[in-house]
């Protein structure tokens, strides 16, 4: 068998995560609502970092809906957007350096995006993620599900449908 | 000003969330509610663009639907969104202020139905519109 010599574990790893930290920091209201991502392979784990202007009702207190359904939001739009430069990430087109300097492809527009609000959010951490149904080259539709102590008690879950970047695009690539 | 109007603002401003977007009520009668969200840079989604992010729109639009069911004639004692979808007709203009206003057209013992608009300064066509039923509690 004559097959390439896998790249070293080190240099696989620091090129995906080199790339989604730079997809991640370029958003800044990502920064602003305290969003980070863990990844295994391709897939993406969002996590909400607790903080006090993410409460909502002080007096329960609970997280703000709005909070909830930017956070869904966030964790489909960046999967979504996961997903579709996976490829161009791994066979090199899109270098994280580059992306880290703001040459990043044009994100997906929410075309719309449906809230489902199943309890009430604790004042502490929460997780998301997301699972991208159908991904065309115009449209593309995504389901979120986010929870906190328990996966199996979801907190809510949305699904969102979004205008994928057209070539003709007005962008950096 | 009206005094449900002043105790509404003194809530609002009592909710952190809201008070970090820099989200203020405006009107609140009969059921409607108008809250703006001034333009800011911490809350840009698309960096190319410099447009706000969809989820800081959601964020308004949901506090502005709350506000709408608590203003409810039946007085409700509180208010949690059971469902929220949110379109989003075009992107707001960077720079500009997002104005929505939300009315909550139907309400039974149990769920308040409602609709939103939100606008920049250009109010003849919409950024976003919202439809969504919440939770109502009403004191015994």
């Amino acid at each position: 068998m004559n097959r390439p010599r896998p790249e070293p574990i080190q240099q696989v790893k620091k090129r995906r995560d080199d790339a989604l930290t730079a997809l991640v920091q370029s958003v800044p209201y990502i920064q602003f609502l305290g969003v980070t991502f863990d990844r295994r392979g391709d897939e993406l784990t969002a996590q909400l970092n607790y903080y006090e202007n993410l409460i909502g009702n002080p007096l329960l207190p609970a997280l703000h809906g709005g909070a909830t359904a930017a956070f869904l939001e966030i964790t489909a739009m960046v999967t979504l957007n996961w997903s579709v430069l996976w490829q161009r990430i791994e066979n090199g087109e899109l270098d994280a350096q580059d992306m880290a300097q703001g040459n990043l492809p044009r994100h997906p527009k929410t075309i719309d995006f449906s809230v489902d609000y199943l309890r009430s959010g604790l004042p502490r951490d929460a997780y998301a993620r997301a699972r991208v149904w159908r991904s065309g080259r115009r449209y593309a539709s995504v389901h979120v599900e986010a929870w906190q102590d328990n996966k199996e008690r979801l907190l809510a879950q949305a699904t969102g449908h979004f205008l994928m970047p057209q070539s003709g695009d007005v962008g950096h690539k | 000003m009206s005094k449900l109007l002043e105790q509404a603002q003194g809530f609002i401003q009592m909710l952190p969330h809201a008070r970090a977007l820099g989200m203020e009520l405006i009107d609140l009668k009969d059921a409607q509610a108008k809250i703006i969200m001034p333009y800011d840079e911490k809350l840009i989604g698309d960096p190319d663009t410099r447009v706000i992010h969809g989820g800081a729109v959601s964020a308004l639009m949901d506090t502005c639907c709350g506000a709408a069911v608590m203003a409810h004639p039946m007085r409700p004692v509180s208010t949690a969104t059971i469902d929220l979808r949110i379109d989003y007709m075009r992107a707001a203009t960077p720079g500009q202020t997002i104005t929505t206003t939300a009315t909550c057209h139907h309400a039974t013992r149990s769920v308040a139905f409602v609709r939103a608009v939100a606008v920049d300064e250009d109010a003849d066509h919409p950024v976003a519109t919202a439809t969504g039923a919440f939770t109502v509690e009403i004191s015994a």
